[in-house]
């Protein structure tokens, strides 16, 4: 099994236990590559990609950004505050008239959840969801389980706890299907209102005590509190929402063992995690932005080298 | 068209024997040589080099494994997917002489790839290039063999095909149809 058996990267949900390997393997090759004194390869030099951010992002963009001219593909980014979409152009219009400019390949982050679906059953190129509103973000989803392979060893069998606002994260969506195609348990944590309705039926378990999801975990991923995406107040205050649900040094010492604790950025600092423990050496929150580039070397690269 | 050996056992290990020497002669202790493998097969033949020579000189030869797979020019159009292997060279080639090993060179593309991925890691005071299999009048590319252990003509329908111990063979070179391979 060496190709990815599917055309475009829209979400862990549609790809296959083995691509996720084949991702990592991959991934491996690109993390000596970017620890080089040259930290190129030529690979992608006759593919031209199009980053397309309908909403805001720093490391994700970045992220890409970096793989894709590590790989000497052609870059061009679009946000969409610069562009025609303020005149009222639609999706497919934007998409059609990028890609008469003879583009190979689009990376799209889009508030509305199924946009990159939609767009991949009506215009032709590879598409990589680089995050849907609230459904998935699977680069992230990728990179989180790459970094628990490296951090501990292997990902089977290892008891994930995903923290915080469950509602609102399309990484938690994504890591879930990621973790559980993967071999983890999966615990979910977080007040009773951000926990999305029926979440079970995936194969996880909810939590509601922060101490004895911690006790039982041997990796917390940390959520963001998405602020804004929260149309009304699922919890009385950020404060309270500390109290109860942040990570703090006090909490990781009581543990009689060493947890991983992850983090996808950007971080609130003193809301879901505290900066002694966002800063403590259990934390591969760093690592987990190193590997990003490595993890999208891969999905773009074994992509790109896709045959039909 | 049926596989037949053109190289056994006893002398492929005489083989192997002299491009020792032939190494030891251009290079005396390695002080400023290192060994580089292509990724996957010419490891072999570098490993057994490493360890034949490391019986000779008194300090270890530098040796490491060089990748290809993202600078070759077939990554769209090739037979098969190709998936990359690990390159790990741990020491400088800045200004030393690079012995670039591979087992079968026959369009001279692998090399071409291994030189382009092989400059990204410094500036070598020169490059040789040893091969196991010399497949002679069938380069695309103008680029030629320092030191070789058996020339071979053969058809383009044909394969040439190195067994290793190492590998689970049993040290020998095949000519095999295409055909049965793929």
């Amino acid at each position: 099994m060496s190709q990815l058996s599917v055309k475009h990267l829209l979400g862990i949900k549609y790809i296959t236990t083995d691509d996720i390997e084949l991702i990592f393997k991959t991934a491996d090759s690109f993390k000596e590559v970017i620890n080089r004194p040259i930290k190129k390869v030529p690979s992608l030099r006759d593919t031209t990609i199009v980053n397309l951010f309908f909403e805001n992002s720093t490391r994700t963009r970045i992220s890409f950004e970096l793989a894709q001219k590590r790989l000497s593909a052609d870059v061009i980014n679009f946000s969409a505050s610069a562009s025609s979409v303020s005149k009222g152009e639609t999706l497919i219009d934007t998409v059609n008239n990028i890609l008469a400019m003879k583009v190979d390949m689009v990376v799209m982050r889009h508030p509305a959840p199924g946009a990159p679906m939609f767009l991949a059953r009506h215009v032709d190129t590879q598409i990589i969801n680089a995050g849907d509103g609230t459904h998935e973000h699977p680069t992230q989803a990728l990179l989180d389980a790459y970094s628990i392979r490296e951090k501990t060893g292997g990902v089977k069998g290892k008891k994930v706890a995903i923290i915080g606002d469950i509602r609102h994260s399309r990484v938690a969506l994504s890591n879930i299907y990621c973790l559980k195609k993967l071999g983890a348990q999966v615990k979910l944590v977080g007040p009773p209102t951000l926990m999305p309705r029926d979440i079970e039926h995936l194969g996880v378990e909810i939590e509601y005590d922060i101490r004895k999801a911690l006790a039982w975990c041997d990796v917390a991923n940390v959520l963001r509190i998405q602020l804004e995406r929260q149309d009304i107040k699922y919890f009385p205050s950020l404060r309270e929402y500390a109290l109860y649900y942040g990570i703090n040094g006090n909490l990781l010492s009581e543990l009689k063992k060493e947890i991983v604790i992850m983090h996808p950025g950007p971080i609130n600092r003193g809301v879901e995690i505290s900066s002694d423990a966002a800063d403590s050496g259990h934390s591969i929150i760093l690592d987990q932005v190193e590997n990003g580039v490595a993890i999208r070397m891969a999905v773009m690269y074994l992509l790109s080298g896709r045959r039909n | 068209m049926k596989s037949r050996i053109i190289l056994d056992t006893k002398p492929f290990h005489i083989t192997v024997q002299r491009l020792c020497q032939q190494l030891i002669e251009n290079h005396n202790d390695f002080s400023n040589s290192c060994i580089i493998g292509i990724q996957p097969r010419g490891v072999y033949l570098a490993e057994r080099l490493v360890q034949e020579l490391n019986t000779y000189s008194k300090k270890s030869i530098e040796y490491g494994r060089l990748d290809n797979t993202f600078y070759r020019d077939d990554f769209r159009s090739a037979n098969k997917p190709l998936s990359p292997h690990p390159t790990d060279i741990d020491f400088l080639i800045e200004n030393k002489n690079v012995i670039l090993i591979d087992d079968v060179m026959f369009t001279g593309r692998t090399i071409r790839a291994a030189m382009d991925a092989l400059l990204d890691y410094g500036r070598p005071a020169k490059v040789e290039l040893m091969v196991l299999v010399e497949r002679r009048f069938s380069r695309e590319l103008p680029i030629q063999p320092d030191y070789v252990g058996l020339y071979v003509d053969s058809m383009e329908q044909e394969k040439v095909r190195v067994e290793w111990k190492e590998n689970g063979g049993e040290d020998k070179i095949w000519i095999v149809p295409k055909k049965a391979i793929e």
